[in-house]
């Protein structure tokens, strides 16, 4: 009765294999590694660059132990620091042209030093928090009021300018809140106003509210729209902070959103907080400007001399060098938003920019003065400008609403939009959690885990040993072998481990034990009530399984409530508790069974099991009768 | 080797009144404490800046608060950390000036004492995050006890599942109880611990009502009380066993993990402890006192449900 069928073996096998396939990197330790990665949203790193990379190592006489393309980036492995430090120049030399304008971010960083067919397999280290590994932790709160205000404030000008167009006339539109106040002369307007708002702008909710003898109606953003315009506002922020975070070279940063309007920034390596709190709290400015277009500023332009009093010199996306006056017409903060899109009559595409109502009014007074000249885009970023386009004015613009066409690829289109927005972010934000742990911390920490885990193992091992003998040992290897599917299964899912996680790992093995007590002692209980002993084992593990089962839900229930409400320490905590669990169901159950049954299994005439003292009261009824 | 050589079965429920007493009295004193003195909470909690510093040398705390004190701060706490070496400090939020100032600030002025010093970790809370923590800490311990309670109705019975999480429950307040009278700082560690508890607890309660039901069926002629004891006799040496495993793990976190670790392991060592106490003595007798009886647990009334390895039993029904 106390045999397992072949499949069960094989399952146990089979987990056992994966167990320590998994394990195993984490026993290799990390090589020191330089990564490549995209600096700009336009730049790819494929296979081309891995060839780039291999050239420029080659050609600094620097050996790479590995390069390989993982994902986005390219590492390249080394023996030693120092080879690392000499492979990062040789590589930045050759990918990077203009350190101040990099399109590659070439970073140092340590990578497992597990072998070549156990990266193919896609097993990789445990991934370390930064209380283990040391770094900078952000969580940034975005101020999602702000991007509805800002929204609705360009709807209001959007607004204004249609009317005008239509001839329809208003007695004032103001922004209350996060809606708008319109107040109308007559029923007539009343009705074309409505006309315009539902056709041209779907966004808004259109109610009356006549106060009065004041005919007036409130629009509101519809809920869907709202909701829309703090996605993409939660979206550009990230995409900037990205840009941002590039500058400063850590290999592996998280970016990541968190809740409604939240995003995590955790920048691993980095102790520096002061400089990357820097980076990332600047804003790029974006500035428009005229096109310098006398005579010395064009001979200055095409021979390269002297730069004309109160004017600048750019470059241009495609380095020709453009000749800029020094007034500033608009600043992007005057800029609402930009989209690439398509020119309604040529089907050319284009950029669509969108104004506040001061940027449109000052945007048309400067184009009604100045048809037939050049105007720059000049993007600001670390003090440096760069043109991102110079279009020709054609026609006075009024209403806010700039299109830059002529000669532009789609993707162009796309890029220079990116560009326009980039500098800016869709809302404010502000830093509401931040940690930063140092590096030689991250190292106490992991000895300090790593010390509570295995010596309380150990302790655990011994005493189940001296007290149930061989079952003892059963156990002790069961709780290994959960200790092995738990740091397999973590380093799969590639889960963050936390001081915490660490913590819970020691208390998951606690109390996996439990399991093994449990079906030891009823073994036992069934020894004294006189059972033989394979029946003994039998019923011990039958009887057992229904109390370990509820037991485990019912810590199960606790570690489902902390992963769903807990966050940053509490819920690394509650994914290993909760996945120790499930192991140990497994492993304390299934596996030992396994192994009592391979060795006591096949014996026929068992005479006794090795259990410890399976004592006796004089009367071996005793215990029941009473 | 047997640590638990019983003849007999415990009357346990004769003395329930005497436990739950004691039982009472300690809560009471944990609800007097939380009230009176209330939980130090850390930073995670009630935002602020919290700074972890290191000296080549024991650092002198009165020097290290005479000059945190100098720059303006109010109600700062300067701690040894862990070593005599290692100092805490402790800011409390202040408008208008980032995190980044404040730490910027201190460090410059303890510098100015001693250039030896280095820092080894910052931590920033803004107020906002320290009430949504609490809030959702309240919310998961509401889970809790509703999928607890539920799922203990569901296999067991709804009278075991008011007397288990009465019982834990109470060991939850009486770990607070601890905090709050020896003023331990309560971090978002510590929450963790005692949800943890609480679910290990209930393990408990668990295992001793498991072995009720099963007597039920197999002791027809005992009564509630007998039944009772005899499960808690009969479960007491795995009980004892199990926590003491899971206690040692707990002491190699209290000896090896350090300062980070330290309440965490506090909060479990205090919640095992009382954990055991509350399964065995309280669940079991408040069950008893809700009218638990055989008709409530078995239901479908099956025939005897013998077992054919068990040679005893005919002679013991």
């Amino acid at each position: 009765m106390n045999r397992y069928p072949v499949w069960k073996y094989a399952i146990i096998v089979i987990a056992l294999l994966l167990g320590v396939i998994y394990t195993l990197p984490n026993f290799f330790g990390e090589a020191p590694a330089v990564q490549v990665s995209s600096g700009k949203a336009t730049v790819k790193v494929d296979t081309s660059t891995l060839q780039r990379v291999e050239d420029a190592l080659k050609s600094a006489g620097v050996t790479a132990q590995v390069v390989s393309l993982e994902g986005a980036s390219i590492r390249a492995r080394f023996e030693s620091t120092d080879t690392q430090l000499k492979a990062k120049d040789a590589i930045q030399k050759a990918l990077v042209a203009d350190p101040a304008d990099p399109q590659y971010v070439v970073a140092l960083n340590l990578v497992s030093r597990s072998p070549v067919w156990l990266n193919n397999l896609h097993a990789a280290p445990m991934y370390l928090g930064l209380d283990l590994r040391g770094g900078v932790h952000f969580m940034l709160q975005v101020d999602m009021k702000a991007a509805l205000t800002q929204r609705v404030e360009a709807l209001a000008g959007d607004l204004r300018s249609v009317l005008r167009e239509k001839d329809i006339r208003h007695g004032g539109i103001v922004r209350n809140g996060q809606g708008l106040e319109i107040r109308l002369r007559d029923a007539q307007q009343l009705a074309l106003t409505k006309s315009v708002l539902s056709n041209q702008f779907p966004e808004l909710l259109v109610t009356d509210a006549a106060s009065g003898a004041d005919i007036q109606l409130s629009a509101s953003m519809k809920p869907e729209a709202a909701r829309k315009v703090q996605e993409q506002a939660l979206k550009q922020n990230i995409t900037t902070l990205h840009n941002r975070i590039n500058e400063l070279g850590v290999a592996e940063p998280v970016i990541q959103q968190q809740g409604l309007d939240r995003i995590v920034v955790q920048l691993p390596g980095v102790q520096d907080t002061a400089k990357a709190k820097d980076i990332l709290g600047r804003t790029a400015t974006l500035e428009v400007r005229m096109v310098d277009e006398s005579t010395e500023a064009r001979a200055a332009e095409r021979e390269g001399g002297l730069v004309p009093f109160g004017a600048d010199r750019y470059l241009e996306r495609n380095g020709q060098p453009l000749i800029v006056k020094k007034q500033v017409v608009l600043t992007g903060d005057n800029l609402t938003d930009a989209q690439p899109g398509f020119d309604s009559q040529t089907q050319e595409p284009v950029v669509n920019l969108t104004l506040d109502a001061k940027g449109a009014r000052i945007f048309k007074d400067v184009t009604r003065d100045n048809v037939g000249k050049r105007m720059a885009i000049v993007l600001f970023e670390k003090g440096k400008g760069e043109v991102v386009t110079a279009p020709v004015i054609r026609s006075e613009i009024g209403g806010g609403r700039v299109q830059i066409s002529g000669r532009m690829t789609t993707v162009e289109a796309n890029d220079t939009a990116l560009l326009l927005r980039a500098g800016s972010l869709a809302a404010p934000m502000e830093i509401i959690e931040e940690r930063t742990i140092g590096p030689s911390l991250g190292a106490e920490n992991i000895a300090k885990g790593f010390n509570s885990v295995s010596w309380g193992f150990l302790v655990i091992v011994a005493f189940m040993c001296v007290y149930y003998m061989m079952f003892g040992a059963f156990s002790g290897i069961a709780l290994g072998v959960n200790l092995l599917f738990l740091v397999a299964i973590l380093s799969m899912l590639q889960a963050t481990l936390t001081l915490p996680g660490m913590a819970a790992m020691a208390l998951a093995l606690g109390m996996a034990i439990d399991s093994n007590v449990l079906i030891n002692e009823r073994v036992r209980e069934e020894l004294r009530n006189g059972a033989s002993p394979q029946a003994a084992i039998h019923a011990g593990y039958d009887r057992a399984w229904a109390t370990i089962l509820d037991s485990n839900i019912t810590t199960l229930i606790a570690g489902v409530a902390l992963l769903a409400f807990g966050s940053g320490p509490v819920r690394g905590f509650a994914v290993v508790h909760c996945i120790g669990i499930l192991t140990s169901m497994f492993s304390a159950v299934f596996f030992s069974r396994g192994l009592v049954n391979l060795w006591y299994g096949s014996k026929k005439k068992l005479k006794g099991v090795s259990i410890g003292t399976v004592w006796r009261a004089e009367g071996s009824s005793a215990v029941k009768a009473d | 080797m047997e640590f638990f050589k019983i003849k007999k079965d415990i009357p346990f429920m004769k003395n329930a009144l005497v436990f739950n007493a004691i039982s009472f009295v300690t809560f009471a004193l944990a609800v007097f404490f939380l009230f009176s003195k209330g939980l130090h909470l850390s930073v995670e909690f009630t935002g602020g800046t919290l700074m972890e510093v290191s000296y080549t040398q024991s650092a002198d705390l009165n020097k290290v608060r005479g000059t945190v004190a100098t720059l303006g701060f109010s109600e700062v706490q300067v701690q040894n950390f862990g070593t005599a070496r290692d100092v805490m400090i402790r800011l409390p939020a202040q408008k208008g000036v980032s995190s980044a100032q404040q730490s910027d600030k201190v460090m410059a002025a303890l510098k100015a004492d001693a250039p030896d010093v280095t820092l080894r970790r910052t931590e920033f809370v803004g107020p906002q995050v320290g009430d949504e923590l609490a809030v959702d800490g309240l919310k998961a311990l509401a889970f809790v006890v509703v999928g607890i309670v539920l799922y203990l109705a569901i296999r067991f019975e709804w009278k075991f599942a008011v007397s288990a999480i009465i019982a834990n429950l109470h060991d939850v307040v009486i770990i607070l109880g601890f905090f709050a009278f020896f003023q331990w700082e309560f971090s978002l560690a510590v929450l963790a611990a005692v949800l943890a508890v609480l679910g290990y607890s209930v393990n408990e309660s668990v295992v001793i009502f498991d072995r009720i039901r099963e007597n039920f069926r197999r002791y027809r002629k005992m009564n509630t009380v007998e039944v009772i004891d005899n499960a808690i006799t009969s479960t007491i040496s795995r009980t004892i066993i199990t926590h003491g495993c899971t206690q040692i793990m707990v002491l190699s976190m209290l000896l090896f993990g350090g300062e980070t670790l330290h309440y965490f392991a506090m909060a479990l060592t205090i919640g095992i402890c009382f954990g055991i106490y509350s399964s065995v003595f309280v669940a079991a007798a408040i069950a008893m006192w809700l009218g638990v009886t055989r008709e409530d647990l078995i239901k479908p009334v099956k025939k005897d449900e013998g077992d054919p390895g068990d040679e005893n039993r005919g002679a013991v029904v």
